[in-house]
């Protein structure tokens, strides 16, 4: 057999096994979907990889920028090379463990961390369906029933890998480390869980396609779920151990938290699941709150016959909505100080799960009396759903600050309310003035509580 | 059964027992909860191959949180050490009565005849999985559900006022 007829024999049987098919229909043929779905997963995993490598270029960028520094320029133009330059240096280095480390768990500690984060995205729809000779590719990795519930089950597994390395160390940090990040975490994800009921309620279904169906027809959940929306905003940041909520890792008290007994390419794993948290949660902010891949202001994207370049754009407008949440987690990182433990903790349990459950309340009754009302599912829906949201997140704003935060720091306050504070806070202030630690730990509304009198006597 | 779904479902169901073996005989009792969350995964991969997407995620979610909160509990509260110095806590009698539970279970599942399971007949795939599940929670098994509600509402209640109560002076 000469090779011509080899290779024409192959060609009939992978006409064979990859039929072509409408353009607009999902294809029939299992081999498609199968490498169909292996292409995908290549393709998701590379840019992610990637996209991660560079967002720790980003974030040191976005942090010079913000203290007006240039940040690293060196590597390649830009420094955009810096990413490939420190995964050099980490692969080099020496990976130390501990004595009386667990072997088996401190080598998987690392890759559970990452592992979760990451499979996140196989759920997420990317863009609309591509149109293919073979059939219509669905733009997310796998299209699952359950996605969202699914997104639940895979993001609550990610404090394993931190449990984990805190434990496996065998050191006293690293353990004390990883139990605050595994409270934090597992507080802070049952408000992530509540703030997102509401999504359901008002889309009807677990899956996520649906959910950017509703979105796309009815309007973005952000302006009828506002509040969902802030609370969930909240616990990403939590969830992900960024500032204003990285106590896991608070420096000044346990050297650097769970990973303090890592180094090299292992040290370098709990550092891009760091960052691969934060894209999978700007991921879901976009799909669940923002419309997915919806374009606003057009039924164009939304409508069959798809083409390419309907992907194309959905795609990038995914991209975008995702990131300028990341930028938002980089410039709360670089503007905001830590929380204190029992702050956190009081928030976490006081007021964001409290306020979740709450509010699933309203959203139920508001959707029920809306539907009694007759009001159409569409845009006049989530108008009055808006309406709602306004109302209440002034409330909140107002109930939230009690005249701390909007009123100006200079703000005058009333004799009884200066003596309350006086009598509250337990650093005289003169000494909180001069001691660098304590204004460290001290909170914003702390800090003012303490410099408030001191304006009121400047003033006085 | 396809051969594809029965080597996923022996794949799964060696996986699960497996696991449960591993499970059963660790020492320390962090690696024993790590396997426990294996044997979850296992059981939620027959889930899907049942075509239960929503009971698989569900699985997952319940159980990988819970077993979780079981492991700061180990962690934190039982201040365990290092494997080789823990004492076995375990006594002749709970292992006894364990062991004759496990095989009664067995003979069970054995006695069993298999035709003499109920039979269901396949849902036609549905969009929605969560409405099934919802009609039927919400109509036939109403009463169950809200029980299960007060039950775990009671659990919650006992939980805060234990955790609020002063110590004696």
């Amino acid at each position: 057999m000469t090779a011509p007829v080899v290779l024409s024999a192959l060609a009939v049987d992978l006409a064979a096994w990859f039929p072509r098919h409408d353009p607009q229909q999902a294809p029939e043929s299992v081999y498609t979907f199968a490498v169909a779905s292996a292409i995908k997963m290549l393709i998701v995993f590379t840019l992610y990889m990637l996209g991660v490598a560079l967002l720790t270029l980003a974030e040191r960028k976005v942090s010079a920028w913000i203290q007006d520094r240039r940040g690293p320029n060196r590597a390649g133009p830009f420094g955009l090379l810096q990413p490939v330059a420190d995964g050099l240096k980490n692969l080099m280095k020496e990976e130390v463990r501990p004595a009386g480390a667990d072997k088996w768990l401190f080598i998987i500690a690392p890759m559970l961390a990452f592992i979760p984060a990451m499979l996140v995205w196989a759920v997420l729809p990317l863009a609309t369906p591509l149109p293919t000779p073979w059939g219509l590719i669905d733009m997310a990795v796998a299209t699952l029933p359950v996605g969202y519930l699914f997104m639940l089950a895979v993001s609550s597994l990610g404090v394993y890998g931190m449990v984990l390395a805190g434990w496996s160390s065998n050191n006293k940090y690293s353990l004390l480390g990883s139990l605050r990040s595994s409270a934090q975490m597992v507080s802070y994800e049952i408000a992530l869980g509540m703030s997102t009921i509401p999504v359901l309620l008002l889309a009807g279904n677990v899956s996520l396609d649906a959910i950017i169906a509703q979105q796309a027809h009815m309007g973005w959940n952000v302006l009828s779920l506002t509040v969902a929306w802030f609370i969930f905003l909240v616990a990403a940041f939590a969830e992900t151990n960024r500032l204003p909520f990285d106590l896991p890792e608070a420096e000044a008290e346990l050297v650097a938290g769970y990973h303090t007994e890592y180094s090299g390419m292992k040290f370098s794993m709990f550092f891009i699941a760091e960052y691969a948290n934060m894209a999978t949660m700007s991921g879901l902010m976009a799909a669940l709150y923002f419309g997915g891949w919806d374009i606003p202001f057009t039924q164009w994207d939304n409508e069959a016959p798809y083409s390419v370049l309907k992907t194309l754009a959905t795609l990038s407008m995914f991209a975008a909505k995702t990131g300028v949440f990341l930028f938002l987690f980089m410039w709360v990182r670089w503007t905001l100080p830590r929380f204190r433990y029992d702050q956190l903790m009081t928030l976490g349990w006081g007021i964001m799960l409290p306020l979740a459950l709450g509010y699933i309340l309203v959203v139920a009754t508001a959707t029920l009396a809306l539907d009694w009302l007759g009001v159409p599912r569409d845009w006049r829906f989530t108008m009055s759903l808006l309406a709602l949201n306004v109302v209440l997140t002034a409330l909140l704003l107002l109930w939230g600050d009690r005249g701390r935060l909007v009123s100006p720091a200079s703000a005058r306050l009333d004799a009884r309310e200066l003596a309350r504070r006086r009598a509250r806070s337990t650093v005289a202030p003169s000494t909180a003035m001069g001691a660098p630690s304590a204004r460290v730990l001290a909170t914003a509304s702390d800090t003012e509580a303490q410099q408030a009198p001191a304006a009121q006597e400047v003033g006085a | 059964m396809t051969p594809f779904y029965r080597f996923q479902f022996y794949l799964f169901a060696l996986m699960a027992i497996g696991a449960a073996l591993l499970f059963v005989t660790r020492r320390s009792p962090v690696s024993a909860a790590l396997w426990l969350v294996n044997v979850m995964f296992a059981l939620s991969g027959l889930y899907v191959m049942l075509d239960a997407p929503f009971v698989a995620a569900v699985q997952v979610l319940v159980y990988a949180g819970a077993i979780m909160v079981v492991f700061i509990f180990v962690v934190m509260l039982l201040n365990l050490g290092r494997p080789g110095q823990l004492p076995d806590l375990r006594e002749v009698a709970p292992r006894l009565g364990a062991g004759v539970v496990g095989i009664a279970i067995l003979a069970n599942l054995l006695a069993v005849r298999r035709d003499a399971l109920p039979t269901v007949a396949l849902e036609p795939h549905a969009d929605n999985v969560v409405t099934p599940v919802a009609e039927l929670l919400f109509s036939d098994y109403l009463l169950a559900f809200e029980l299960t509600s007060i039950v775990l509402l009671v659990a919650v209640v006992g939980a805060v006022v234990l955790a609020k109560r002063k110590a004696a002076p």
